[in-house]
């Protein structure tokens, strides 16, 4: 059994051992290999003692470089704010107006508000604020709630139909469910296409939607941003066109939300995003 | 009566499964405990088929016990397609959304599904059946525990099967690696406590004096399986008819848990395992000795000392402790050494056999498989350096890492493992055809070189579009910008899953092939053997 031999190709000895005819040669471990082993365990032993490691009872040695992740985040954070201190004070003595007609900080402003709109805006309203179906393109003239810096700024800060902020912007159209006939509705809902696209203003639909509508909406159904009564003169639709999807909206509307902004994301970046939405094309 | 307590004990789980199914609390166990019942049923039936009532016939216990093995080595290629074939399409639904179908077939979903049946189902399956196979060749005795084998082998699979339906119905305990829930955790326990009696029965039975050294990696790894298996899933079910339950830890305890145990599962499963398995087949193959006893024993307990602390480079710069943090990258860099051990100890086992590597093409498997352990054991410790960390950590590059060593070592190691043992466990004369071998082989490593670089790119990519700021210290991406970014290397690392699915359907074939006994007329590879010249006589 345990008989070592000399393996003929390697000329090396063998353990003697002999598995399912597998044999294992006498070979001492690489140098190299055993070296660099030993230099990761120095290494190790090191890095050990130079930073926080070895637990203790109540804590952990904190190393002899003092170095902590916690303390290494604050500092960055520290030299980042620092470098931009002078234009966040300036922004939070400022109204917007102010902002917007400093050249310096308009730019600056911009772009902060650019950053925190990828990371707050962007999941609803697109990277380019283009929106999707049931969130407002922001890159248009064509506001629900006004687009002066000032309106702007009170949307964000108390969001819509947001009912945690006792500012919120808050419009609900009522469903007016089954109370038109099925005529009546789509007699409704054309005399509203009519009114963006020119056609026929005197059919049945004209009365009905005097007698329900125009309250809110306006004779000529310009809207009225006020109340958040979205304009139908125009071809900007958030919740389709057709003349289906302005009949479900007339049965059963649907009504977005949009968080209030500003307990979460303070005065200032309220005032940037404010910024940069009004600077992307609509501002008023 | 052949089978008489099997089928009793089937019996008793179908009817607990009945009962499940019809006084569950929540609908998704309901629904699961009917899958239970049907499988367990259809396997009692294939059960009575089989039975027979005459005397019982003596099992010749000189003889080595290759029933599970063979079925085993039917249920890894079975396994490996499924899972490659589940890889591909969650790498679609990454390209393309619109291919997550709701419920059932959503990402969420199907990830788990991939990630199980690549490593339960097809590398446990190499496991269980390569480590049988080894244990009693090299101990020369036949398996301890009579039919215990068996169940292990079906018991397996069951928790296979129950594993993979509970994630389609949306049952996980969000673990990651171990999203079974409590009633398949419990399964699987009482499955790896008899694979362990198994296993170590049949060592200490052994006719050879030493044990050998694959057979401590395998016994290392069923061990440490166990004990892992068993703390990450320690949890108080919300009712016993019920599919939730809470775990015994909470907050950073839990993820600390959890990477202990989900580094691990690569350590002992995908690594100490897979080490078993090369230190048997790789000198059976090349027909020469091992490199060096030395090495073997020194890279051998140095791994498994060293593995068990790596755990918490998972959870840098997270809410952990910086000392733990710090623990978790000093043990992974040191483990460096140990994990190179055995790519030494293979590669050189292959010392004056290299010439094989042109003629055969299973030689030639395993040594990429070693190469690629050699490059993700590598890779590995050089992600847990926290400065690389910092750019790597959740991105692709990550799952580059991981494919890396899932395709490269663990894929073509059990490949090579799978071909070498067909045609043993059948009788065979060899190989269907062995240029199948080889078409294998450059379609898994063409798929391998494009998946890994592309998650390289796209994963370095992403990493720095993270932590991309402007002059003025904004941030100048989005996140969804950063998704958008990674459209073309998604599609291109679907292309390199194909690649290697395509790899495995053919072994797929070929093995099936061996398996009927059929023989494909080929020439041999590396050409016609040279002939020197004839010289004149001095």
């Amino acid at each position: 059994m345990s008989e070592r031999k000399i393996d003929e190709i390697s000329g090396v000895e063998t353990t003697g051992h002999n598995w399912d005819g597998i044999e294992e040669l006498d070979n001492p471990m690489p140098r190299w290999w055993l070296w660099t082993f030993y230099v990761t365990i120095v290494w190790a032993i090191c890095y050990t003692i130079a930073y926080p490691a070895w637990p203790l009872i109540n804590s952990a040695t904190t190393g002899l470089l003092g170095w902590a992740s916690r303390g290494d985040v604050r500092q960055e954070m520290q030299v980042a704010e620092a470098a931009k201190a002078d234009y966040v004070a300036k922004i939070a003595d400022m109204p917007v107006e102010d902002i917007i007609a400093d050249d310096n900080l308009r730019q600056f402003a911009t772009a902060a508000g650019a950053a925190a709109f990828k990371v707050n805006c962007v999941q609803c309203h697109g990277s380019g604020a283009a929106g999707f179906p049931g969130y407002p393109n922001l890159n248009d003239d064509d506001w629900l709630w006004g687009g002066t810096p000032e309106e702007i700024q009170t949307t964000i800060a108390h969001g819509v139909r947001y009912e945690e902020d006792e500012e919120t912007r808050y419009s609900e159209m009522p469903a007016f469910g089954d109370m038109f006939s099925r005529e009546e509705a789509s007699s409704l809902a054309k005399h509203v296409i009519a009114m963006g696209q020119g056609g026929d203003l005197t059919g049945p639909g004209a009365q009905l939607y005097a007698d329900n509508c125009a309250s809110c909406h306006g004779e000529t159904g310009a809207g009225d941003q006020a109340l958040g009564a979205p304009d139908l003169t125009d071809a900007i639709w958030l919740y389709g066109s057709s003349e289906a999807e302005i009949i479900a909206q007339i049965r059963a509307p649907k009504h977005g939300v949009m968080p209030a902004w500003q307990a979460r994301l303070g005065d200032v970046t309220v005032k940037e995003l404010t910024v940069y939405v009004h600077s992307l094309g609509g501002g008023q | 009566m052949r089978y008489g307590a099997e089928i009793v004990g089937v019996g008793v789980l179908a009817f607990i499964a009945l009962i499940g199914a019809a006084l569950g609390v929540d609908e998704p166990f309901r629904q699961h405990m009917w899958v239970l019942f049907f499988t367990v049923v259809a396997f009692g039936a294939l059960l009575m088929r089989n039975t027979t009532f005459g005397p019982k016939q003596p099992v010749d216990q000189s003889i080595y016990m290759d029933g599970p093995i063979r079925y085993g080595a039917i249920a890894t290629v079975f396994w490996a397609v499924v899972g490659l074939l589940v890889g591909v399409i969650v790498a679609l639904q990454l390209a393309f959304p619109d291919l997550n179908v709701e419920p059932w077939f959503n990402f969420g979903r199907t990830r788990p599904l991939h990630t199980s049946a690549v490593i339960f189902a097809f590398c446990g399956n190499a496991l269980i059946s390569t480590s049988f196979y080894c244990v009693q060749r090299t101990s020369r005795a036949r398996l301890f525990g009579g039919n215990l084998a068996w169940f292990v082998f079906w018991g397996y699979q069951l928790f296979i099967v129950m594993a993979a339906t509970g994630y389609l119905l949306g049952i996980t305990q969000s673990r990651e690696y171990a999203e079974p829930e409590w009633y398949v955790d419990i399964w699987l326990t009482i499955v790896w406590v008899a694979y362990l009696v198994v296993f170590l029965g049949t060592i200490l039975k052994r006719k050879e004096p030493h044990i050998y050294v694959a057979n401590w990696f395998y016994l290392a790894f069923i061990i440490t399986i166990a004990m892992l298996h068993i703390v990450n899933n320690l949890a108080m079910p919300v009712s016993f008819l019920g599919s939730r339950s809470y775990s015994l830890f909470s907050g950073v305890q839990d993820a600390l848990t959890q990477w202990w145990y989900g580094h691990n599962a690569v350590g002992f499963f995908l690594t100490a395992g897979f080490l078993g398995m090369m230190y048997y087949f790789v000198p059976k193959q090349a027909g020469r000795p091992v490199y060096s006893y030395r090495l073997s024993i020194i890279h051998f307990w140095a791994l498994i000392f060293l593995y068990i602390w790596a755990g918490p480079h998972h959870l840098h710069y997270t809410a952990l402790p910086d000392w733990a943090q710090t623990l978790g990258m000093v043990f992974s860099i040191m483990l460096w050494m140990p994990s190179w051990g055995g790519m030494i100890n293979g590669l050189m086992t292959l010392s004056g056999a290299w010439d094989k590597i042109r003629t055969d093409p299973i030689i030639r498997m395993m040594v990429a498989a070693i190469a690629f352990y050699g490059m993700a054991t590598f890779e590995g410790p050089m992600m847990s350096i926290k400065a690389v960390n910092s750019l790597s950590h959740y991105t692709d590059w990550t799952i580059g890492h991981v494919h890396s060593g899932a395709l490269g070592w663990n894929g073509l190691i059990s490949f090579a493992a799978v071909y070498f043992l067909v045609p043993k466990l059948w009788g065979r004369a060899g190989l269907y055809s062995q240029r199948m071998v080889i078409w294998h082989f450059w379609l898994a490593m063409t798929g391998i070189v494009i998946y890994a670089a592309v998650m390289w790119v796209s994963g370095i990519m992403q990493g720095l579009m993270w932590r991309e700021y402007d002059e003025q210290g904004f941030l100048v991406y989005s996140f969804a910008e950063t998704v958008a970014a990674m459209f073309p290397y998604y599609a291109a690392r679907a292309f390199g899953g194909g690649l290697y699915l395509l790899g495995a359907l053919i072994m797929a074939y070929n093995i099936t092939r061996t398996i009927l006994g059929h023989q494909r007329e080929e020439a041999p590879i590396g050409g016609v053997a040279h002939k020197p010249a004839l010289q004149p006589a001095e």
